[in-house]
């Protein structure tokens, strides 16, 4: 294949992956900070999602204020910020347009009336709760069957194999920025854990992963941080923890390997990182630290996207 | 003007044979039924992405070109004359171009002058004496025929060069298909669906020697951007080989190769759409980013076979169309089975004094123009724009030909009030391979959607229609 076809192919699957966690961090932003303020006590939400989404700074160079709306249309609609939903999806089309050979016709179909949908909605932008709430679901769906199409259309091959990669890349730095970013907020709330205000601060992280029930599947308990933080990064039965991410990575790239009849440094570096998370125990990150054992996965995170693009994609 | 002809009914009332079934079905079909079909193929074209880039507008600007749902249907006996008349053209169009980059015996035959040869921008002096794999040059052709009655098909143009279109082709039949299974239960048209299987055969058929036993064959597109590139990606998908832009490709030793995850990959033939001038910034223009450093030398080593070949570009010359009639004979010995339009060449004094006078009664076209742009219809422009060509014309003769106003023949077409005749044309496909040139019966019909136009090009507002080929 192609290096260029594969590059867009694992960039096109993460702009549709992003996109789907920008909607999602929303949405759970919108449901914490509509409870009365008993309940939420004085964090920003609105600050902490432009936290997790990484573009706290660059959000502060045009708006005063983070509230509702200047946080909404800039994680949604903005064209200034490269890594809002309108971008994401708008790249993703470009991505797939210059790919359109390696794709289904079913994936195509999906990207490009998203495109032709949203483009509807950024000329109008969202006026109410109730149109924004129905953006947030389309973009979720759009990614739903985005993800769909692909795993019922593709061959399985290395087209289908870096667009998974792609996939599963970026979720696992989502997550992990997720989990940064709530700890790093709610770490001075830790003696009162277990209170209203802790419930729905750690009920919103689940939310945006979109693990609430598969949490009380597993754990059968009242949410407590340190299981949350054991069903986000070590439980690979999640989908989009951090242990299952790396366990489809491996493979991943294993199947390319196979293919192709050569291993290399992506392949090492990311069985590397899987291991490292396969012989961790909570206890262990609790005493290195929880922030710093993120910090430190998402640097080893990006790291494997610079590897791999060396080895295959340029 | 004389009055079109029309496709469809014979002046008195009747029908003309081909069209009768259709007009059953008109009959019966409500014209509720047309418009809501119309605007199902209209979503479908937007859904499926088929669309084309309009130079000059925004970046993100991508038009429909609009569909008519009405077919344009030829008998089996008619497409049987023009096949042999298109391929007997393709045949002389390689031939002069062989022998225009080499012997040049119609040059000392004096049948076309020299200077339309050599002082023209589009001869490449590079492929003088250069081999191109089995003589072919134009490997992929599209006419443009326009019928003026009953018995002509009359040639427009001759395009040698990246020709396009033949997606449209391809996807008005399957969204016709898709549409109106009913009415093609009622007709037995002819397929056009093995197009890329030919184009296919075709271009493999000519690698160059030095290739593997499965030479492997790539599509060259400028990128998303070129108002085509649908068209490039789709006949990739179809054809199932590798869409490349320059960028992927890399010269080494003389052979192409294109960077792949499993590192380079040799590459054979390349079905380029991207002109002469931006194929290779060494050889050609050096701010071009489009093109593969060091690809004519690896052409010139004879280790790619580039289709269409470059320089082809003097075949379809406007200037040089005029000889075409004479280029058949002298090749072939043949009459030529398609006609010219009668076209008066400025550059000659005496020509030019008949257009100066008739300004207004015809159309003037740019010799190296393309796409309906930069022409005048003097029956349809005004008399500042006639003044402005008559300037133009007297500065720079050579740069222009002029035709009369053609009553291209009509076709029924959908229109806001109803059924309605609008102009058409037809751009048929021919494909070139070592052994032999095939046509899949039919081809582009391009309709100008404007009572009265003549004009039927995508970037100036046309339409097209599907076009079909009874097998009788």
């Amino acid at each position: 294949m192609l290096s260029r076809t594969a590059e867009n192919l694992y960039w096109l699957a993460r702009y549709v992956e992003r996109a789907e966690y920008l909607a999602r961090t929303i949405d759970a932003t919108l449901r914490v900070t509509a409870l009365p303020a008993a309940y939420i006590g004085k964090t920003n939400e609105w600050d902490s999602a432009l936290l997790t989404a990484g573009v706290a700074a660059s959000f502060y160079q045009t708006y005063e204020e983070a509230n509702e709306h200047n946080v909404v249309d800039y994680l949604s609609f903005s064209a200034d910020n490269p890594s809002s939903i309108r971008n994401c999806i708008e790249a993703a089309r470009l991505n797939s347009r210059s790919v359109r050979t390696a794709l289904t016709s079913e994936m195509w179909d999906t990207i490009n009336s998203a495109w032709i949908e949203l483009q509807a909605v950024w000329s109008k932008g969202t006026s109410t709760r109730e149109d924004l709430a129905k953006f947030l679901r389309f973009v979720q769906e759009t990614s739903l069957r985005f993800d769909g199409s692909a795993y019922r259309t593709m061959l399985r091959n290395d087209a289908y194999w870096f667009s998974r990669m792609g996939v599963h890349l970026e979720r696992a730095d989502n997550t992990a920025r997720i989990l940064d970013v709530k700890y790093h907020v709610l770490l001075p709330e830790e003696e009162h854990v277990g209170g209203p205000l802790d419930f729905y601060q750690w009920s919103s992280i689940l939310r945006s992963v979109s693990a609430l029930t598969a949490y009380h599947w597993v754990y059968r308990e009242t949410l407590k941080p340190w299981l949350i933080a054991d069903l986000l990064i070590l439980n690979d039965t999640l989908p989009r923890s951090l242990a299952s991410c790396y366990g489809n990575l491996v493979r991943n790239l294993d199947q390319i390997g196979v293919a192709y009849g050569r291993q290399g440094p992506a392949q090492r570096h990311a069985r590397g990182i899987r291991n490292r998370l396969e012989h961790s125990n909570m206890n262990d990150i609790f005493q290195h630290g929880v922030h710093e054992f993120i910090q430190e996965f998402i640097a080893d995170n990006s790291r494997l996207g610079e590897i791999i693009t060396k080895q295959y994609l340029i | 003007m004389a009055i079109a002809f029309d496709e469809m009914n014979i002046p008195g009332g009747d029908l003309r044979p081909a069209y009768q079934e259709l007009a059953r079905w008109l009959k019966e079909t409500p014209p509720e039924a047309l418009e809501y079909r119309r605007q199902e193929a209209e979503l479908l074209f937007r859904r499926i992405g088929i669309t084309f880039a309009v130079y000059g507008e925004a970046e993100s600007t991508e038009r429909l070109i609009p569909f008519d749902v009405i077919p344009r249907i030829m008998s089996g006996k008619e497409w049987a004359l023009l096949e042999k008349g298109l391929k007997q053209r393709v045949r002389a169009l390689n031939m002069f171009l062989r022998d225009i980059y080499h012997g040049r015996d119609i040059l000392r035959a004096e049948v076309v002058p020299d200077d339309l040869i050599f002082q023209n921008p589009v001869f490449r002096p590079e492929m003088n004496g250069q081999q191109v794999p089995h003589d072919v040059y134009v490997h992929i052709a599209g006419i443009d025929i326009v019928r003026v009655d009953a018995e002509d098909f009359i040639v427009l143009e001759d395009n040698a060069r990246t020709p396009s279109g033949v997606s449209y082709m391809l996807e008005n039949r399957e969204i016709m298909m898709r549409l109106f299974p009913d009415l093609f239960a009622r007709h037995k048209v002819a397929p056009v669906e093995r197009y890329p299987d030919e184009l296919l055969a075709a271009l493999r058929s000519v690698a160059p020697q030095s290739a593997s036993g499965e030479p492997t064959v790539a599509l060259l597109t400028p990128g998303v951007y070129n108002s085509a590139y649908y068209e490039h990606s789709f006949l990739a998908d179809k054809l199932g080989i590798e869409l490349v832009e320059g960028r992927d490709l890399i010269v080494k030793n003389n052979e192409v190769f294109m960077r792949t995850t499993e590192g380079l990959k040799r590459v054979d033939v390349i079905y380029r759409r991207v002109d002469d001038d931006f194929l290779d910034p060494l050889t050609f223009r050096p701010d071009s980013v489009l093109g593969v450093p060091g690809l004519m030398s690896a052409y010139a080593a004879g280790n790619i076979t580039l289709a269409n070949a470059v320089g082809t570009g003097i075949a379809d010359d406007k200037a040089i169309y005029s000889y075409m009639p004479d280029i058949v004979k002298f090749y072939l010995g043949e009459e030529p089975i398609l006609k010219n339009v009668q076209t008066w060449r400025c550059r000659e004094p005496k020509d030019l004094a008949y257009v100066l006078d008739n300004l207004g009664e015809l159309v003037v076209k740019e010799v190296h123009g393309s796409g309906g742009y930069g022409m005048l219809i003097g029956p349809a422009a005004t008399k500042a724009t006639i003044e402005a060509f008559r300037e133009k014309l007297k500065r720079e003769p050579e740069g222009f030909i002029a035709q009369p106003t053609l009553a291209l023949s009509t076709c029924p077409t959908c229109t806001a009030s109803g059924l309605a005749p609008r102009h058409v044309d037809l751009r048929p496909f021919v494909l070139t391979g070592s052994k032999r040139t095939t046509i899949v019966p039919g081809g582009l019909t391009r309709v100008a959607l404007k009572e009265g136009s003549l004009v039927v090009n995508s970037s100036q507002g046309g339409g097209t229609k599907d076009t079909w080929i009874l097998d009788e």
